[in-house]
């Protein structure tokens, strides 16, 4: 690891006249001091900022905030989340293990980079990790690799499940940034996908900082899931997952919700598949119908062709599950 | 993000041994390559540092690198928290600060000030072992004993969290501690042991 300053903040404004670009925010660590044990992040100094953000989750009139520094364990346990958005719940639970999300936030785990295991190999090119050197997933291991919206650049996927919910819900980021201007980013419009500049994950501006997330109010928190498949039980990131939810009149489908992870550079919408779930009959039939739809938006690479199976039996299982939920 | 610098560093770090190793080379280009190896390395960064662990308290300096874990094991000698992979991926370093399960080797000291930290040292009141402990002698809850000290304070966090109505629930939520050996089933029985 590189020598580096390191800082304990206590107001925001302090910790944004502070940031610098070689000067990173640590929140858990979990992601940060893991990339700098392997020289991939290479920060000069550190701004300690879990004293400066809310660690609280409260119920707004029309939505719900999550301070940046909830911790997943807390999120997954909050009784405003069970009660309203129980979908980020159930997300938060797959998602690593009980140790790490004691010590994750919410706003880091947005940040999170790529599980590419070319990025975390430095002795390989990975355009992401070092800009202009290639990418060695294009023609090398893509079992994790992306099923749509990437490009020759880069092949790599978001790594969380949290933000696939989020996705799903369609919440916003609160940001401020080091002009202390306060800034509302659509969940859809927060993360990227590589076009050409992969060595960015998301479009938050330069050196500023998450404050919160919030989900607005919605009907989703009756007939919902999420499912992860991965190559172990637990402890593992996505193959792929969904989350889904549906909302529900008699047995008529008023509203959809279908979110993907493990298979592309953001979390993912699948947005045509949910308007043709919106008025149908919520059966075995529908829900086929759905998968199919999503399936044949895919476009796997020559090494992970499995994840468009695995992907359809995933979305019409989450789908069922909703109902039984 | 660390291209040309990086290898720049490595040559430095690959370098400097075999220079002191080298009495013959002249003064000079010794200077020279110290100025350029501080330019391209900065110095390391220590800070003071006061930490609380198993309700002792300790003040010392330490490199801001330090990981909880290094600073458990070379600098208090508390040799009893293990290092299984260093990243985050075994839970071999599993301590609670504040109470709460956590793993060490991600953990950065320097954050710790005003936090409590408890390792398997710890656990035990004087020679009177916690009931985990006895729960995993008696359960064979380990083989080579490697994981161990992580999987009992996983464990110990485990039953206060209260994950333990099913054998299902209690793999799922010890699912951050590996074992080698595949010492799961007298695992599991230790915390459905102490869980009762
Ligand atoms: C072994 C392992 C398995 C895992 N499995 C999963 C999994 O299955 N699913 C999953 O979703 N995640 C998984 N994770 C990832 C984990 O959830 C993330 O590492 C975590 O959420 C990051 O949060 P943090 O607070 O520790 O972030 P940090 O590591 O502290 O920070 C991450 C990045 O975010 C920046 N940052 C943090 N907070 C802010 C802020 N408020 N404003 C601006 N920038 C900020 C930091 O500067 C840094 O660049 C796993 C991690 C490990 C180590
Ligand atoms: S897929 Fe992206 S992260 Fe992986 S090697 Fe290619 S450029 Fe790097
Ligand atoms: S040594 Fe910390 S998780 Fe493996
Ligand atoms: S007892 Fe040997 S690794 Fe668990």
């Amino acid at each position: 690891m590189k020598p580096f300053s390191f800082s304990k903040s206590d107001k925001v404004s302090k910790a944004l006249s502070a940031k610098k670009e070689a000067v990173q925010f640590l929140a858990g660590g979990t992601n940060l001091v893991d990339l700098m044990k392997k020289n991939i992040a290479v920060p000069d100094g550190l701004i300690d900022i879990s004293a400066v953000l809310s660690d609280k989750v409260e119920a707004q009139t029309v939505n719900t905030r999550i301070g940046a520094m909830v911790r997943n364990s807390a999120l997954a346990t909050d009784p405003q989340i069970l009660a309203k958005n129980p979908l980020v719940a159930k997300a938060v639970l797959a998602g690593a293990s009980p140790q790490i999300r004691n010590m994750a936030s919410t706003a880091g785990n947005l940040l999170q980079r790529t599980r590419c295991p070319y990025f975390y190999e430095t002795s390989t090119p990975c355009n992401k990790r070092n800009p202009g050197s290639g990418c060695s997933a294009l023609h090398g291991e893509q079992r994790m690799s992306a099923i749509i919206g990437y490009n020759d650049a880069c092949v790599a996927v978001h790594p969380s499940d949290l933000c696939i919910a989020l996705a799903a819900l369609s919440a916003s980021v609160n940001v401020t940034d080091k002009g202390n201007k306060q800034l509302v980013i659509p969940f859809k419009d927060f993360h990227k996908l590589p076009e050409s500049t992969p060595e960015l994950d998301n479009h938050l501006p330069k050196d500023a900082i998450i404050t919160s997330v919030d989900i607005p109010d919605n009907p989703f928190n009756k007939h919902f899931a999420y499912l992860k498949l991965r190559d172990r039980d637990s402890y593992a990131f996505a193959l792929v997952s969904v989350a889904a939810a549906l909302e529900l009149e008699g047995n008529r489908i008023k509203d959809a919700r279908l979110a993907s992870g493990g298979v592309a550079h953001k979390p993912w919408r699948w947005q045509k598949a949910e308007q043709y779930l919106k008025g149908k009959e919520a059966n075995a039939a529908t829900f086929s119908a759905a998968a199919a739809m999503v399936a044949d938006e895919v476009k796997p690479l020559p090494g992970n062709g499995f994840k468009k199976v695995m992907l359809m039996g995933a979305i019409e299982t989450a789908l069922q599950n909703c109902l039984t939920a | 993000m660390n291209g040309k610098n990086f290898y720049s560093r490595r040559f430095f770090l690959k370098t400097s041994g075999a220079l002191a190793a080298l009495a013959a080379i002249p003064a000079t280009v010794k200077s020279f390559y110290l100025d350029a190896k501080r330019l391209i390395i900065p110095p390391r960064q220590k800070q003071p540092l006061i930490v609380k662990v198993n309700k002792q308290t300790h003040r010392l300096e330490a490199d801001t690198r330090t990981t909880l874990l290094d600073l458990l094991r070379e600098d208090l000698h508390l040799t009893g928290t293990k290092k299984g992979c260093d990243h985050g991926q075994c839970g071999a370093c599993t301590v609670h600060v504040n109470g709460e399960r956590v793993l060490s080797c991600l953990t950065l000291a320097a954050t710790l000030p005003g936090k409590e930290v408890t390792t398997i040292e710890g656990l035990a009141d004087g020679d009177q072992l916690h009931p985990m402990q006895e729960a995993f002698l008696e359960c064979d809850g380990f083989q080579c004993g490697y994981c161990t000290p992580g999987q009992i304070m996983s464990a110990v966090a485990c039953v206060k969290e209260g994950h333990t109505k099913s054998v299902a629930e209690i793999k799922e939520f010890m699912s951050g501690n590996l074992c080698r050996c595949g010492a799961y089933n007298g695992i599991v029985e230790s915390i459905q042991k102490v869980a009762k």
